[in-house]
């Protein structure tokens, strides 16, 4: 199974990961453009249907109903086919807006924080190996300490890519293994710090403070240093993931977001509510279960995946 | 993200609706749009939220309100109703085998907690005098069979393991195991799939096969979007699944996928994951749920936790004590016991109807302060609990010393006494004053 996987193609595999939205999005699209001859209230209302089953949520829904009601006035639009290429311009215009890279230039910390059972420690498993077959050095903190056995987890992880692990033991202070990865990477001169952190309910006041407290221990003992704050999202999370995004911004200033397990009959859609309402951008996507299934997220081939057929 | 209820919604909605007999077609429709909302805001499946519009409409239109209802009320009692029976009336629990041991079998995606709930399963059945055995099948991820050994030593259960092993041959192992070590409860924690991936999905039906396990329990995530319809159709129709374990729901969440999971399965949600600690598992209320989604706090489990732990008699005792001003620094301390057997403020008051946990933000309760407040009164000889009056500069210094606290502290505690007191005074005083208090209304009634 893991031969035919690495024979695939990036595009292969980013196409086969978005397969599934994009058959949902847009079969039920084509479906509609068939059904309906007219532009109508019910076509609007369909589309609409088709945006929440997707994730995107009603809030975002309403902002591209909007935008394309006006369109199909101002324009005097009666095609409906034209509809699709209409969604596909908003999502993408949402998703680019303001949009920004990860800073990998001179020595980066990468705080990896999200809720749990969202696949943070995966994703930076997969992470330290792209970065290491880049050719960079990197050093991984395993400031998870409270799930059991995430240390071994990540452990594995580090020697699969090829990157040294900082670890204590299980229940020790997180802020204590980020402030000896800190000096690890400094005297080791590494090109990129990932911090690794106990998965965390946004609601949980004292486990955010936790949170607050490594990012400040960042801060101090590594000025030097660029810090990118990566959000990582399950791609079956529903609207939740507003509130989840909001809520470690507040706390921790998030610079982007990782999206797993694209790979699954998910949608991803709330992608596009989260960018749409916070304007935090979407830095790498996870396609599948192997090291290389992390890819770089680029807003027009994200959009174009899931319309193209 | 402070969502606004869909009560306040809904009262606002209709308030110029006030003092019609019936709800009309039109009142209904409007209703309905906030309704669909809140639902979809929730998660709840899109498909499950139209039939249960269809239904509610059906039934709210010509509906009589209730002499003590606001229309909008009046709704919300219809809605409350609707989606409890869609829940699944009462809550159900796992039958145990006739024949031991019991094998229950926990499924799922990556992520969704199967791993930890297994541990806290092992926890409940222990407590409930069950002696099981964990079995450690998930032999992908890397370290799981570590965690879950880490999670079993924690909870004093045994793990059967045997490395990366075919599942099968383990379950099968594990099943021996367990009845010569008298084992009556057999947990198996399985690898966590995308129930795209056939191959995973095939290694738990003959898992299923190999063993046949009593329950099949579908661990999901409260926070799980539209998809939860399609996992859950998913597991059902390619292994058949028992009931369901939804897990994070500590989280703010309003959890629509329980509701999407359990109308498109029919199966019932048997368990709830309240928290990292491994005793946090809960029976699951159909009802509180209901309330939940819609945004309305869960009243009913504070109304049961208040009458639960606070004595009825003692409450009366209480209520002639206020109404005489006889209120003394034991009856305080009494009242301060009633609280603590509530379990944490912070928990009560997130019950609460419109306390989301952003309002409770900036409200920190110290639940330090209580045993500290009980130590100052203990160490107030009875006299000076009946009279605090009396407590002078030396008394003060005798009880800071005695409880370990500071003088601070005991003038503090004096002087909160006091505005309680005079609070009560004026609240006997307001009631007795104008008469008849208002009615209190909860918003679902």
């Amino acid at each position: 199974m893991k031969d035919r996987m690495e024979k695939k193609g990036f595009f292969a595999k980013l196409r086969d990961g978005l397969t599934k939205t994009r058959n949902n999005i847009t079969s039920r699209v084509d479906e509609l453009v068939k059904y309906y001859r007219e532009i109508d209230d019910d076509f609007f209302e369909e589309l609409e249907e088709t945006l929440i089953m997707a994730d995107v949520g009603i809030h975002t829904t309403e902002e591209i109903m909007n935008y394309i009601r006006d369109k199909v006035r101002e324009e005097k639009i009666g095609d409906v086919s034209r509809i699709k290429d209409l969604l596909k311009e908003k999502i993408i215009s949402i998703l680019e807006e303001g949009s920004r890279k990860p800073e990998l230039a001179g020595p980066t910390v990468m705080l990896v924080v999200g809720v749990n059972g969202v696949g943070k420690t995966t994703t930076i498993g997969k992470l330290a190996s792209r970065f290491c077959r880049e050719g960079k050095q990197v050093i991984i903190a395993a400031a998870d300490t409270f799930r059991a056995a995430a240390g071994e987890q990540l452990e594995i992880w580090s020697k699969r890519a090829g990157a040294s692990i900082i670890r204590h033991k299980e229940g020790a202070d997180p802020a204590a293994v980020v402030f000896d990865a800190i000096q690890s990477a400094k005297s080791k001169k590494a090109d990129i710090l990932l911090c690794d952190t106990a998965g965390r309910l946004h609601n949980k006041k004292n486990l955010m403070n936790e949170l607050e407290k490594i990012s400040r221990i960042i801060d101090r003992e590594f000025p030097e240093a660029h810090k990118e704050v990566l959000l990582v999202v399950d791609a079956t999370t529903g609207q939740n993931a507003i509130a989840q995004a909001a809520q470690f911004r507040e706390s921790v200033g998030i610079t982007g977001i990782a999206l797993t397990k694209l790979d699954g009959t998910a949608k991803g859609g709330v992608v596009v509510a989260v960018k749409s309402r916070l304007n935090i951008p979407i830095y790498y996507i996870g396609v599948g279960e192997q090291e290389d299934d992390l890819h770089p997220f680029d807003p027009e081939d994200f959009a174009s995946a899931l319309f193209d057929s | 993200m402070a969502f606004e209820s869909l009560a306040d919604k809904l009262q606002s909605a209709l308030k110029k609706l006030t003092g019609k007999g019936r709800l009309n077609e039109k009142d209904v429709k409007e209703a309905m749009r906030e309704v669909r909302l809140a639902l979809l805001e929730a998660d709840v499946n899109f498909m499950v939220v139209r039939d249960l519009i269809k239904k509610i409409t059906q039934r709210a239109v010509g509906s009589e309100i209730m002499e003590s209802l606001t229309p909008g009320q009046q709704v919300i009692k219809i809605v409350n109703e609707e989606l409890t029976a869609l829940m699944g009336g009462t809550q159900s629990k796992v039958v145990m085998a006739s024949k031991p041991p019991t094998i229950l079998m926990l499924v799922g995606l990556q992520g969704s907690g199967k791993t930890t709930h297994a541990g806290k399963l092992a926890n409940y059945f222990r407590k409930q005098g069950k002696n099981p055995l964990l079995v450690a099948c998930d032999i992908y991820r890397p370290a799981a069979i570590k965690q879950l050994q880490v999670v079993g030593d924690k909870v004093d259960t045994p793990v059967f393991e045997l490395g990366q092993e075919d599942p099968v041959h383990i379950v099968r192992k594990a099943l021996e195991y367990a009845k010569e070590n008298q084992h009556d409860m057999v947990l198996v924690d399985t690898a966590g799939r995308l129930h795209i991936n056939e191959e995973l999905m095939n290694e738990l039906i003959s898992i299923k096969s190999a063993v046949q396990p009593h329950e099949i329990l579908l661990v999901v995530d409260a926070m799980t979007g539209q998809d939860a319809v399609n996992v859950a159709q998913a597991f059902n129709e390619q292994l058949g699944i028992d009931g369901l374990i939804l897990t994070k729901l500590d989280g703010d969440t309003r959890g629509g996928a329980a509701l999407s999971a359990r109308a498109v399965t029919g199966k019932p949600v048997k368990f709830v994951g309240m928290g990292e600690k491994l005793d946090d598992l809960e029976v699951f209320h159909p009802d509180r749920m209901a309330s939940r989604i819609l945004g309305m706090g869960d009243v009913l489990t504070i109304i049961e936790k208040a009458q639960a732990s606070i004595d009825l008699k003692k409450a009366e005792e209480m209520e002639r004590k206020l109404r005489t001003q006889t209120f003394t620094l034991d009856d305080y301390l009494d009242q301060l016991e009633q609280i603590k057997s509530m379990g944490s403020m912070q928990d009560i008051l997130a019950m609460i109807p419109g306390m989301n946990s952003s309002k409770l933000g900036g409200l920190k309760i110290d639940e330090k302060q209580i045993p500290r407040t009980q130590a100052i009164i203990q160490s107030m000889t009875p006299r000076e609990r009946l009279n605090p009056s009396i407590i002078n500069a030396s008394r003060r210094k005798r009880i800071a010393a005695g409880s370990g606290t500071r003088i601070q502290d005991v003038n503090q505690l004096l002087k909160s006494y006091e505005e309680l007191k005079r609070m009560m005074k004026q609240m006997t005083d307001m009631s007795k004053g104008k008469g008849r208090r208002g009615r209190m209304k909860f918003p679902f009634m």
